[in-house]
């Protein structure tokens, strides 16, 4: 768990290389030692972790009678990046990832949206059965998907939507969730921001753009990037809605991937791995707020 | 997504709601029209109709008939739905624990002052919870195959070989949690990571001056300031565990057997497989409330342990 940690006492100015944290000296000798230690470690776990993500692409990378081998090795005989192209010609798994980018796109879009005016209303707007209304809407979170698949599921055959992008899309674009984050943070910016708008005339919807959008744009960069993952990786719904797959999602198209007779193993990692670029892209562009924006939008707990 | 755990009452009665002004009824109706319709339509509306569906023989095509509380007695005797109860409940009881101690262990060990560049560290410990689960399980497929990764090295190192991870009864359920622990822990380690960087060092160090050890420091100060951290962990994993089917339908499509049938790959069989939707509802609603039950209880029981400083 923790490490040795620092002597409040001693004065010995730290021997390490420059820390990231040098704001007290350190002790040098066998505190140091341990440090170092533990950083040995914690990278020996970390590597540990990273093996399944790590023998994904290197399988992705092994001719296809290579990939089961006894000892494992790193590399196959030769190193085949054409994996990838043929990856994405096969099953075509190229049209899903088009498909994905698509349906998380717009669904993010109409999210950010739909929060951002309903978090506005609930934040800057005075009108009846305001607290009512805001309790109601936080109730529904607590709901699990898995009752409302069905009905919906109905509905969208009613409709005609199965096999859709609207199906895939509307349903998950309107939680509470995205109007709760985006409330709480517009409550913490101060209205005398506005005060110099509102003298001017502006109305409500251009306060909103022009002044409380700007402010807000970590809040809303956390609530994009993690409704655009959500709608990226979604499974239950699109496995009951989508069959055609022409209509398919990444994720679905893993599984069928998956369940191919005489799977082609190579392939499916190579799709496995091009599946996990944007989202990892994304995290690591979101890196600085990672912290702060999952202890703000409550996003633990999976 | 989750759920946040939040005062609601505080949170419903702050702002402008106590002054009794002029409203803004017109414009608040325009801000608000696009999501309350989606809202009534998309998950209002389908809460109502699921309980009511809950009540019929619904099949997917066909007449469908009122048939009162059978669907709900069918589940009461049904084995199989008890085996999923179990297995879901065996799922939670292993995920849960093994999900907080790993990532609250791991907060603290790269939060801890020896620990250089921690943020690199969160950032990989956190990947796996964002890239899709059905490519997650894929690899698990791949590593826990016979002659996979892990049988190969055990047939190298040891001579023996990996027991069939996947087709096994015994190792199925185990196999699951695992690939659910990898990918899953990376949210709570960062919610108690974002905790631990709110203690005060001024506490610590003064208990360090006291002579209190790091372990004690830890036990004594650091855990009972971060309890309402490692509540709101505890809840939302709780109410997502129990939810649990990516995971065991792709990995072990919730066998062998029905040795990986969670309640939710029960609810999916039986609606989309069986086309009972009106028993699958009952399935969702007996889901639902168990989570619901178990959530109050949680609400109840913090009062315990938590310490939420006054």
């Amino acid at each position: 768990m923790t490490s040795e940690a620092p002597s409040v006492t001693a004065a010995t100015p730290s021997l390490s290389a420059p820390t990231l944290r040098a704001a007290r000296p350190r002790t040098a000798g066998s505190s140091h030692v341990g440090s170092v230690i533990s950083q040995i470690l914690l990278s020996l776990v970390a590597l540990l972790f990273l093996v399944p993500i790590i023998w994904m692409v290197l399988s992705a990378l092994k001719p296809s009678a290579e990939v089961f081998t006894v000892p494992p090795k790193l590399f196959g005989s030769e190193i085949l990046f054409s994996n990838f192209a043929e990856a994405w010609n096969y099953l075509p798994f190229g049209r899903f990832i088009l498909n994905t980018i698509w349906v998380a796109g717009v669904g993010t879009l109409i999210t950010l949206v739909a929060s951002a005016t309903a978090g506005y209303a609930f934040a800057r707007l005075n009108f009846k059965f305001q607290g009512g209304l805001f309790i109601l809407y936080l109730s529904t979170l607590i709901v699990p998907q898995e009752v409302i698949v069905i009905p919906m599921f109905l509905v969208m055959q009613q409709l005609g939507w199965v096999n859709t992008y609207k199906a895939l899309i509307l349903p998950w674009a309107f939680t509470a969730f995205g109007t709760f984050l985006l409330r709480q943070f517009f409550m913490t910016i101060p209205k005398e921001l506005e005060e110099a708008a509102k003298i001017d005339g502006c109305g409500h919807l251009r306060i909103l753009r022009s002044v409380i959008i700007p402010v807000s744009a970590p809040a809303i960069a956390v609530l994009a990037v993690f409704t655009f993952i959500t709608y990226w990786n979604s499974f239950l719904w699109p496995l009951i809605i989508v069959n055609d797959t022409s209509k398919m999602t990444i994720p679905l198209g893993l599984e069928l991937f998956l369940g191919q007779q005489g799977q082609r193993w190579e392939l499916l990692m190579a799709a496995a791995t091009i599946s996990m670029v944007p989202t990892i892209i994304l995290v690591l562009a979101l890196q600085k707020y990672l912290v702060k924006g999952i202890a703000l939008s409550g996003l633990g707990g999976r | 997504m989750a759920v946040m755990p939040v005062d609601v009452t505080a949170v419903a009665t702050t702002g402008q709601a106590g002054r009794k002004k002029r409203g803004d009824g017109k414009a608040a109706t325009g801000f608000l029209t696009p999501s309350m319709l989606g809202l009534l339509a998309f998950t209002a509306f389908p809460i109502v109709a699921s309980l009511i569906i809950g009540f019929y023989n619904w099949p997917v095509i066909g007449a469908h008939t009122f048939t009162g509380l059978k669907n709900y007695q069918t589940l009461l005797t049904s084995k199989e739905f008890h085996t999923a109860i179990l297995n879901t409940f065996v799922f939670v009881l292993l995920y849960l624990p093994l999900n907080i101690v790993i990532s609250l262990g791991l907060a603290v060990w790269i939060g801890s002052k020896s620990i250089k560049a921690p943020g690199l560290y969160r950032t990989i410990f956190f990947i796996p919870a964002v890239t899709p689960v059905v490519a997650n399980a894929a690899i698990f497929s791949l590593i826990l195959a016979p002659n996979g990764l892990i049988d190969s090295l055990m047939q190298t190192w040891f001579g023996v070989q990996a027991p069939n991870f996947l087709g096994s009864t015994t190792w199925a359920m185990p196999s699951v949690v695992m690939l659910s622990i990898w990918q899953g822990f990376g949210y709570n380690m960062l919610v108690f990571s974002a905790a631990l960087d709110a203690v005060p060092a001024s506490l610590t160090e003064a208990a360090a001056i006291d002579g209190a050890g790091t372990v004690a420091r830890f036990f004594r100060i650091v855990l009972p300031l971060i309890t309402p951290a490692i509540f709101f962990a505890v809840v939302l994993t709780l109410i997502s565990s129990f939810q649990v089917f990516t995971q065991a339908y792709v990995l072990t499509g919730g066998g062998p057997g029905n040795a990986t049938t969670t309640m939710v790959v029960y609810l999916y069989e039986q609606g989309f497989q069986f086309y009972k939707l009106g028993l699958a509802s009952a399935v969702a609603w007996v889901l639902f409330i168990i989570i619901l039950v178990i959530t109050i209880f949680q609400f109840i029981g913090q009062k315990r342990w938590v310490h939420y400083d006054q």
